[in-house]
């Protein structure tokens, strides 16, 4: 082990030396630690080491005990909210592994040798011979196998290796169904009630206080036997929550300025809209009734829902869609139709004409 | 070995090393050499010197904390249900019984409240995923700051920057699983950044998700992606992450003794294997105090999904805070052409603009070297200060990623300091253009300053803190030389050498105009390297010499001495 040999005292004079500014004054001469040269100091950092191990033994002791004797979920607020049995497990655990890691490192810095060695550097690159005899054997199996006097097979295998990738793409189709139109239309339909998300109950319009805001639902994700709605569960009913969900706020009628086309979709002050943010898709949520603007919590969008939920602020680059209301004879809030435009994000094939008359209010 | 143990803890050796009779484990490791060669592949690496410096410890970090990763998942792994399939939860936990929920967010409240250690499991991982993000990204700052990433090392530090890609993706992959209100919000989110992909962003979302958003395919795709795909990659790259450290050797800091040619430090048996597997075990254990004593992602409190709910204060884990920030300064711009939207706002911030910072993180050794032309190996470590442009470059990256970060909290911010969120979105958005390039302008002068600082250090030693009274009345403070260790420790780097693009002459001796280029190349290695103090000649350490040892004869003077050798340079 020549190349590990340690010079004390390099006096700096390999290749290039010279030229350096000041002479390389070698590595340093090695110090004893007093665990070398003192038998006490040796054995009091043995004993230390001992102490450590010992006293992880100990911890990962109380950690069998703690296991067996504090329960969990009954008591997984106590101990400060954290769990008795969480803060125990956690602290003896990460004791007794503490204590290992503090014993060995210790043993290392302590009484394990501490002599510096040095090792050369070889330049990463192979040598001129290796490289010359891969290339050679390269050479040799390439001229052995032909391929490049015979570019019938090489061509061939290259496209039908080639032509493999299109299984490996078409085998992913079935991941999921086309887009289709599913993004452009809810389950909103022409004389839908409005009811409220949690309990399904349908909103009366004359219950709506100015400055109120509901959360709402369409009534088709509550069906019952009365409003006569098909089942809908599991996927489908996340879907469509997913896309239905709305927000019903009443204004000051004079304070309401609707979009062109849009005189007649609020009733008496009452508009609608969707409560999916037009940037990525969070449920907006935070209402000022003052202004009359609503803050999406995940990017800060600002809608003024005064003005077609026009955005005010934030990154979002459309206004909230909004829903056509009406009454039906018992003065519950109905839709008058599907948003006439997708809900949610913008994605590729969304189209801007899809917003009908609703479109002037995009600009 | 020439190494002297004479006096070396007493305790190592109870006995003489003499030829034993072969003992049980000698056996084994015949048996084992005689069918795998151990022997030659042990030979030089069981003594392998690897130098010592607490940066090198940073990588270290990232490694345990991505065993305890593994090992804490596979725990998990054991309860957690990755399916989106309803159920009517029936645990401990009061506040949720009896409301449905998906089984992934019912598992992993089993695992909080009815598997005993299963609450610290959970914390441990969560904790330690976020030390394996925090501790590469300092690593890679530390890896970059002193130069390590040059040849031969580039690809490593590729190597590197895929780790933290996929260790970003795979945190993602991670806290979106439990299937709780934040987390599926930030699925939701997801699903908004894929859908503002133009041309196949809607197909990706209905493929991903198998069908309409949430559908029920995420979760079970994203488990697979998380404990199988991503870990795969992760624990490949990492093998070669290290395989090449063995290659190349660890580069270490120039000192005495300490060339471009060795290696100094200790052997990894026994030392360095102890530290480190020592460390393994500080890493471990700080973990597991970690998540005994500190609370982390409390899925209960945020109750299960549910598309139509959000709440205020809504982030993602925080290294993925930055294109968060993006995308909340981004304003919000879209096109509509021939009847398709394109929603810039979303797709620049959170497709684009990550997919360019790796990049260029990615690239950022190929561009160093391309514009200073230095091809060599190098395996000593460089000072920050000593490659000003360099080190100002990164600052000026982490000060772009650091103000997005910031921006990923301005609510918080707004909230915390009663302070306009308008305000502080407006500001953002000048900031993070304006805040690098300054952050670039005052880091190259400060490296520039603690160069000039480091040459007054060898040219005029040191600060005594002697304050000298001459004859005069004059007063001025007493300098001192530093050792010669220190002073060749300054010195040990390498000269800047500015690109000059080559002029071809041709037979005619006329010469070709230099190719556009590397005119360009030309230019931008001399602004490399442009005013950085290069180091003192021989000649000028000399005279600065006989300098001192006049002052030290004579005592006075010294306001006149220091005047003639500030002349000297520059």
């Amino acid at each position: 082990m020549s190349d590990q040999h340690l010079p004390e005292h390099v006096s700096g004079d390999d290749a290039g030396s010279d030229l350096e500014p000041i002479r390389d004054p070698g590595l340093p001469e090695h110090q004893w630690r007093p665990t070398d040269v003192d038998p006490k100091a040796e054995k009091r950092a043995e004993r230390q080491v001992a102490i450590l191990f010992g006293l992880s033994a100990l911890s990962t002791f109380l950690f069998l005990v703690s296991y067996f004797t504090f329960k969990v979920g009954d008591e997984w607020d106590s101990s400060l909210g954290l769990g008795v049995s969480n803060v125990a497990l956690g602290g003896t655990f990460g004791a007794a592994l503490l204590f290992i890691g503090a014993g060995i490192i210790q043993w290392a810095r302590k009484l394990m040798a501490d002599h510096e060695m040095v090792e050369m550097r070889h330049p990463a690159a192979s040598s001129e011979e290796d490289r010359e005899a891969t290339l050679a054997a390269l050479q040799a199996g390439l001229e052995e196998s032909g391929i490049a006097r015979r570019p019938l097979i090489r061509n061939s295998l290259i496209g039908s290796v080639a032509l493999l990738g299109a299984p490996a793409v078409v085998l992913l189709r079935d991941l999921g169904p086309l887009p289709g139109d599913k993004l452009k239309h809810t389950v909103w339909k022409p004389n839908m009630r409005l009811v409220r998300d949690v309990v399904g109950t349908p909103i009366k319009a004359s219950d709506i206080e100015i400055g109120d805001l509901i959360n709402g639902a369409p009534e088709a994700l509550f069906p019952t036997e009365e409003n006569g709605y098909p089942e809908i569960e599991g996927v489908e009913l996340q879907a469509e929550k997913a896309k239905g969900a709305i927000i019903v706020v009443r204004i000051e009628p004079d304070e309401l300025q609707p979009g062109r086309g849009r005189e007649n979709w609020d009733v008496d002050g009452i508009v609608c809209y969707s409560k999916i943010c037009t940037h990525v898709g969070c449920p907006i949520s935070l209402y000022e009734r003052t202004t009359h603007h609503v803050l999406c919590p995940c990017h800060q969008s600002t809608f003024d829902l005064a003005d077609s939920a026009r955005v005010i602020f934030g990154p979002a680059a459309r206004p909230l869609p909004q829903l056509p209301l009406g009454v039906d004879d018992e003065g519950y809030l109905i839709a008058r139709s599907d948003f006439l435009e997708p809900v949610g994000p913008s994605f590729w094939e969304r189209d801007s004409k899809d917003i009908g008359n609703q479109g002037e209010a995009d600009v | 070995m020439s190494i002297d143990t004479s006096k070396v803890a007493e305790s190592n050796r109870s006995s003489a090393a003499t030829a034993a009779k072969p003992n049980r484990a000698g056996s084994v490791a015949l048996w084992a050499d005689e069918r795998l060669g151990l022997g030659t592949a042990m030979k030089k690496n069981l003594r392998k010197v690897f130098p010592d410096h607490w940066s090198f410890m940073l990588g270290e970090i990232a490694l345990w904390s991505f065993v305890v990763l593994l090992l804490s998942g596979v725990f998990l792994t054991l309860w957690f249900k990755p399916s989106m399939g309803e159920v009517t939860y029936q645990g401990s936990y009061d506040a949720l019984r009896g409301i449905p929920m998906s089984e992934a967010f019912a598992s992993s409240l089993h695992i909080s409240f009815d598997v005993r250690g299963g609450l610290l499991m959970r914390q441990m991982h969560h904790w330690a995923a976020m030390l394996f993000v925090a501790s590469m990204m300092v690593h890679l700052l530390r890896v970059y700051f002193t130069g390590a990433f040059r040849k031969p090392r580039e690809l490593n530090w590729v190597i590197g920057s895929l780790l933290l890609l996929l260790g970003t993706l795979e945190g993602f992959t991670g806290y979106s699983l439990p299937d709780d209100l934040l987390s599926g919000t930030g699925i939701r989110a997801a699903d908004g950044f894929m859908k503002s992909i133009p041309v196949v962003g809607t197909y990706l979302s209905f493929f991903l998700f198998g069908g309409e958003f949430p559908g029920d395919a995420i979760i079970p795709r994203l488990y697979i992606i998380h404990v199988l795909l991503i870990p795969g990659l992760l624990l490949g790259l990492i093998a070669a992450h290290m395989l090449l450290l063995v290659y190349h050797k660890h580069t270490q800091w120039p000192g005495p003794g300490r060339t471009e040619q060795n290696v100094v430090g200790y052997p990894m048996l026994p030392v360095y294997a102890a530290k480190a597997g020592g460390f393994f075990f500080i890493v471990f254990g700080i973990t597991a105090v970690m998540g005994g004593l500190l609370t982390i992602n409390p899925v209960w409190k945020f109750g299960p999904y549910d598309p139509t709910k959000v709440t205020a204060g809504s982030q993602p884990d925080w290294y993925m805070g930055w294109p968060d920030g993006a995308l909340r300064i981004m304003p919000g711009i879209e096109s509509h052409l021939f009847g398709h939207t394109i929603a810039w706002n979303v797709f620049l911030p959170i497709i684009v603009l990550p997919g360019l910072m790796f990049t260029i993180l990615a690239a950022l050794p190929f561009l160093e070297s391309w514009i200073t032309g230095d091809k060599r190996e190098h395996h000593l470590l460089e000072r920050p200060r000593n490659a000003p442009t360099r080190t100002a470059l990164m600052v000026a990256l982490m000060t772009f990623y650091g103000l997005l970060w910031a921006a990923g909290g301005n609510d918080i911010i707004a909230i915390k300091l009663h302070a306009s969120i308008n305000a502080i979105t407006y500001f953002m958005r000048v900031a993070v253009f304006v805040g690098p390039l300054l952050a670039f302008a005052i880091t190259r002068r400060w490296c520039i300053s603690l160069q000039r600082h480091d040459e007054q250090k060898l040219l005029h030693g040191y600060e005594t803190g002697i304050i000298m009274r001459s004859a005069e009345g004059g007063y001025s403070e007493r300098h001192l030389p530093i050792s010669e260790s220190a002073a060749y420790t300054l010195t040990a780097r390498d000269d800047d050498e500015v690109y000059v693009p080559e002029t071809k002459v041709d037979e005619n001796g006329v010469a070709a105009p230099v190719g556009r280029l590397d005119a360009l190349r030309g230019k931008l290695s001399a602004l490399w390297f442009a005013d950085n103090v290069q180091r003192p000649t021989r000649d000028e350490i000399e005279e600065a010499r006989h300098h001192f040892e006049h002052e030290l004869e004579g005592g006075h003077d010294e306001h006149a001495a220091l005047e003639s050798s500030e002349s000297v340079k520059h």
